[in-house]
This record gives C-alpha cells, sequence and structure tokens, in this order.
C-alpha cells in the first residue's frame, strides 16, 4: 500500500488530464485487486466441487481426490434425481414463480403509476407508507396467520397457497423500485398525450410502460428468484409430495439420500441449472438494473 | 397541488389490487399474529382466547436470551465480517477494466443458489466422514464443524458470508460509480493517497449506500430461517437457534401457534426497531455532516 501511496503523490504532479486517467489506471488497486481474486478462489471452490462431483460415482468419490475430474463421469446421478419426481417439482416451481411474478408485477406496476400520477392525493400517499413499512418488517414473521388465513380459504395444499402471499411479499419493493422509475418519466410527456386526450390507462400503456421496461424486467428477476428459491411458504402452506417446490424436494431429497453425496449434489446442479442459463441470458440486464434499483 | 389530488381520483383505482392483496396477505397477518399471541391453537382445532398466559410462558422460558442472544449474535457477526468485505470487492469492482466485469458475473452466482441448497451443498461440503476435508485428508478440515457449538455459528456466519457478500458488492458498486471522479482528482492533486482516499471520500459519499446495505443485512438475518433450518436445524443443541427457527418449532412441531405467535410478534418489533434505529443514524449522520461543511 505504502508504494501505491508514493505513486498517487507523483501521479498528481502531472498536469494534463489525460496523463492523469492514464497513470490512475496504471496504479493498481493491490488490495481490492487480492482481495477480489481471493474472494473468486472462495466462491469458486465449492462451486466447482459440485459440478465434478455430481459426475462421480459413489466409489469414486471416496477413492478419489475430491478436486479431480472424474476418471469415468456417470450421469447415474443425474438418471436418479430425474426419476426421483424431480421433473413434477421443476413444473410446480415453474408454475408458483410464473403465477406469482406476471400478477405481483402487474399490480405493483399499476399501484406505482397511480403513486406517482397521483402524488399529492391523500389515499395514495398513505398506500404508498403502507408498503414502504412493508420494507422493515420481516414479512415471514407473519406466517402462522397465514397459514391460518390459507386454511380458512380452503387453499392448503395448493400451489395458489404458496403464490398468494408470495405475490403479496413480492410488492413492498416492486412498488419502490418501480415508482423510483416511473418518477423519471417526463412530466411533459405525460401532458402531452393528455392533450391529445388520451386517459390514464393509455399514458400507462403507451408511456409508461415502454419507458420503465428495464425496470419492469429487473423487478421480475429479483422477485423471480425469491420466489423460486423459496422455501418456508412451500414447507408451511403444503404437504403432499406431489405439490412440492425444487427447494423442499431438494430438502427431502437430501434426507433420502444423505450419504450419497454426489447424487445430493447433482440435485444441487439440476435445480440450479435453469436459473445459472436465465442468468447467463439476462445478466447485464440483472445486474445493472440491481445496481441502479438500490443505489438511489 | 389541488390540481394534482384533483387528478389523483382517476388514478387511485390502479392502486387497489395491489393494495387489496397486500391488506388481506400482508397487513391482515400483521395484525393476525398479535391477535394469536392471546390464543390457544394446535394448528388444527379451534381457537380459544389464553389471555397472557403465551405471553408469561414464553417471556419467562429460560431458552429465550439464549435465543435472542443468537440470533444477534449471527446478525452482528455477519454484519461485521460482510461490511468491509463487500465494501472492499464493491469499490475494485466499479473500476472499468474489463476483467471486473468478469469477476462482478461469477461473483453473482451464489445469489442464483437457493438457500436450501446452498445448506445442503455445504452440509455434504463439511462432513467429517464423507465431506471435503475427509477427501482431501486434510486434519484442519475434518472437524466436526456442525457438530460443535462454537464451530456451527461460525458455519453459519461463513456461509450467510459467502451467499450474500456478492449482492452487497454489487450495491456498493453502484454507489461507488455515482461518485464523482472530480473528488478523486482533487484529493489526488491534494497528496492523498488510495487508502486516504478511500476512507475521507469514499466511505463517506457511501453513507446512504451503507446504510441501505446494513438495513437490508440486519433486517434480513432475522429471516434467514431456510438457511439454518436445513444446515443445523437449530443445532448442535440449541446453538443455532434463532428467533425465526424458534417460531417455527413452537408452531409447527411443537403445535403451540399461540407461543410460536409471541415470537413472531417479537420478530416483528426488534424488525421494525433496527430499521427505524438504522434510519435515525442515517439522518443525525446527514446533519452533522451538513453543520461540518
Amino acid at each position: 500500500m505504502a508504494v501505491a501511496t508514493s505513486d498517487a503523490g507523483t501521479a498528481s504532479r502531472r498536469p494534463s488530464r489525460g496523463h492523469f486517467t492514464l497513470r490512475k489506471l496504471l496504479r493498481l488497486n493491490w488490495f481490492g485487486g487480492t482481495a477480489a481474486w481471493l474472494w473468486l478462489v472462495i466462491v469458486m471452490v465449492p462451486l466447482y466441487w459440485i459440478v465434478v462431483t455430481s459426475f462421480k460415482d459413489q466409489t469414486a468419490y471416496f477413492s478419489q481426490n475430491p478436486f479431480a475430474l472424474p476418471t469415468a463421469p456417470t450421469l447415474a446421478n443425474y438418471r436418479l434425481v430425474i426419476e426421483s419426481d424431480f421433473p413434477q417439482y421443476f413444473l410446480n416451481s415453474v408454475i408458483v414463480t410464473a403465477g406469482t411474478i406476471i400478477p405481483a408485477v402487474a399490480i405493483s406496476f399499476m399501484a406505482s403509476y397511480a403513486i406517482v400520477r397521483g402524488a399529492g392525493g391523500k389515499f395514495l400517499a398513505g398506500v404508498n407508507g403502507l408498503f414502504l413499512m412493508g420494507l422493515a418488517i420481516p414479512l415471514q414473521a407473519t406466517i402462522i396467520p397465514v397459514y391460518l388465513l390459507i386454511i380458512r380459504m380452503q387453499l392448503y395444499d395448493s400451489l395458489l397457497a404458496i403464490i398468494l402471499p408470495s405475490i403479496a411479499f413480492s410488492i413492498p419493493l416492486s412498488v419502490l423500485v418501480l415508482s423510483n422509475f416511473i418518477r423519471d418519466v417526463p412530466k411533459e410527456l405525460f401532458e402531452s398525450m393528455r392533450v391529445d386526450g388520451a386517459s390514464e390507462w393509455d399514458m400507462l400503456r403507451g408511456l409508461a410502460l415502454p419507458l420503465t421496461r428495464p425496470a419492469l424486467v429487473t423487478v421480475s428477476i429479483y422477485n423471480g428468484l425469491g420466489v423460486w428459491n423459496g422455501f418456508l411458504l412451500p414447507l408451511i402452506l403444503t404437504q403432499s409430495p406431489d405439490k412440492r417446490t425444487l427447494p423442499l424436494a431438494l430438502w427431502t431429497f437430501q434426507g433420502q439420500y444423505s450419504v450419497n453425496i454426489p447424487a445430493v449434489l447433482a440435485s444441487v446442479m439440476l435445480t440450479t441449472l435453469p436459473i445459472v442459463l436465465l442468468y447467463a441470458i439476462g445478466r447485464r440486464q440483472l445486474l445493472s438494473g440491481l445496481t441502479a434499483g438500490f443505489s438511489r | 397541488m389541488t390540481q394534482a389530488a384533483g387528478r389523483s381520483g382517476p388514478v387511485a383505482w390502479m392502486a387497489l389490487p395491489a393494495l387489496v392483496v397486500f391488506i388481506v396477505f400482508g397487513v391482515v397477518p400483521l395484525f393476525g399474529v398479535l391477535f394469536l399471541s392471546f390464543t390457544q391453537w394446535d394448528g388444527l382445532g379451534p381457537i380459544n382466547p389464553a389471555g397472557l398466559s403465551n405471553w408469561r410462558s414464553v417471556l419467562s422460558d429460560p431458552g429465550l436470551p439464549h435465543t435472542i442472544w443468537v440470533t444477534f449474535e449471527i446478525m452482528i457477526l455477519s454484519w461485521a465480517v460482510q461490511t468491509p468485505i463487500s465494501l472492499l470487492l464493491g469499490t475494485f469492482l466499479a473500476g472499468r477494466q474489463r476483467y471486473r466485469g468478469f469477476l462482478a458475473v461469477l461473483f453473482f452466482i451464489p445469489l442464483l443458489l437457493s438457500s436450501a441448497a446452498i445448506a445442503i451443498t455445504y452440509k455434504a461440503l463439511l462432513d467429517p466422514n464423507f465431506g471435503l476435508g475427509a477427501g482431501l485428508k486434510i486434519g484442519f478440515l475434518t472437524q466436526d464443524w456442525l457438530g460443535r457449538e462454537n464451530l456451527a455459528l461460525g458455519v453459519v456466519v461463513f456461509v450467510v458470508s459467502w451467499q450474500f457478500i456478492p449482492f452487497h458488492s454489487l450495491i456498493y458498486q453502484g454507489g461507488v460509480r455515482q461518485i464523482p471522479t472530480s473528488m478523486y482528482e482533487a484529493a489526488s492533486i491534494d497528496g492523498a493517497g488510495r487508502v486516504r482516499q478511500f476512507f475521507s471520500i469514499t466511505v463517506p459519499q457511501l453513507k446512504y449506500t451503507i446504510i441501505t446495505s446494513s438495513t437490508l443485512m440486519v433486517v434480513g438475518s432475522l429471516t434467514f430461517f431456510d438457511l439454518i433450518f436445513v444446515l443445523t436445524a437449530g443445532g448442535p443443541g440449541d446453538a443455532t437457534r434463532v428467533l425465526a427457527l424458534d417460531m417455527y418449532k413452537r408452531g409447527f412441531q411443537a403445535n403451540l401457534m399461540g407461543p410460536a405467535s409471541v415470537i413472531a410478534v417479537l420478530l416483528v418489533l426488534i424488525g421494525l426497531a433496527l430499521a427505524l434505529l438504522l434510519r435515525r443514524l442515517g439522518g443525525s449522520a446527514t446533519a452533522s455532516q451538513q453543520e461540518g461543511a
């Protein structure tokens, strides 16, 4: 660090701006760099271990170095996982996630639009305050009354039982992020549409929707991840094996095959792979959207 | 203003669907949990009024101080581990070199995994007989990580950090990029080195980001249910029995919904208190900074 400091001292003597930025680039942040590469190792070692181990059979797992590539790669672990009804659980997770995100983002978007456009109205300010309060409360703590409510609605042990509370739980953050973005739409655009006789609904669809599309994608991905990976709601609100979502199925599978570590890791791989693929496609959107959404 | 208020009529209905869903599954349960804390219910049968008996029995339960202590211990330790590392990584990732983007992509992967998947992986990895330590034949790694009280708590803090540091680094990355570069240029001309710049520009400028990130960490740590449930189930003994897990065990394993609701009310109160405290902290910090400037 001492080297970097004295380096900065000489850099500052340079008069021209171009030189300045060049020096700044060359002056490496050794400490941060080391930390970043170290963290990369910490992140990647378990992930690498999951991948290689999931292709080994149990004897190879016990006899080999855990980090060695499998000498005779096998798909038997994956077959075992797939034969343990994982396609059904996968379908359940897809239904729950899509069934939550589409309505949740739609109604959050409408509410955000109303909150921004109707600013000044007492009712909407109250609604906004209520949603903001939802951010500060650990909503999982309300699980017991939610359970009671779901029983009374005759929805216990159905996928809808997971979907309805999940929609409610994703509203506060969605409204916060979406209303921030709608607020950035220039007021003049709304005015000119209004002069042309457009209704609020027309403006929501024709103006706010296209201009906030990146935020909508970000909010969908962020909430979708939370629902896809959710554990508590499925654990408490369902009980039949055919209603299991993936995280719950992972847990029961692990309970069943706890000593068959390659099989357990194959189940982890299979449940994570679809998300990693989606991430590979949409990562730019997610990363930039998240930083923009939270750093305000 | 009156014009705006007049216009709020036709749009107000658009907030109704979200409002109704949030009231039914968010606000009603919030009051419901308070109501249930004064009742006796086994989760299936009728709900009977129970007065203050749940509160009395839970508050005099000798296990409660331990549970609260463990909750705060995990909260504070995971905050103390995550914040400096996330700040450092976020500041580094805010640079523009190409490979930093590549690092950010890989850093983000743990966030894609469910807590259940992460807990299962670490449970397998740390198994003293079948895990990584046994395979590598490294004595240090073959300890009974999840079977000894202090170790288990440390493992929970480590796994939480493994899972969430990438997310907070990303938040800090966004924050650092909003700091005007002119501030750094000015500091450089004044002869301030990197370390000085980090502590006298980066950290103060990130104050709001630090508060946002800390609020998410602290309030979020109250809901580390799934990770701990799968990883240790609260054990060994009660070493990692946090409040959220305590609520689940009382309610859905011992079928005592009344006492479980008491714990839930405590969770809500602690969450609210912490969120307000952190916000106050942010407010007073701004005031003092403005006075200083």
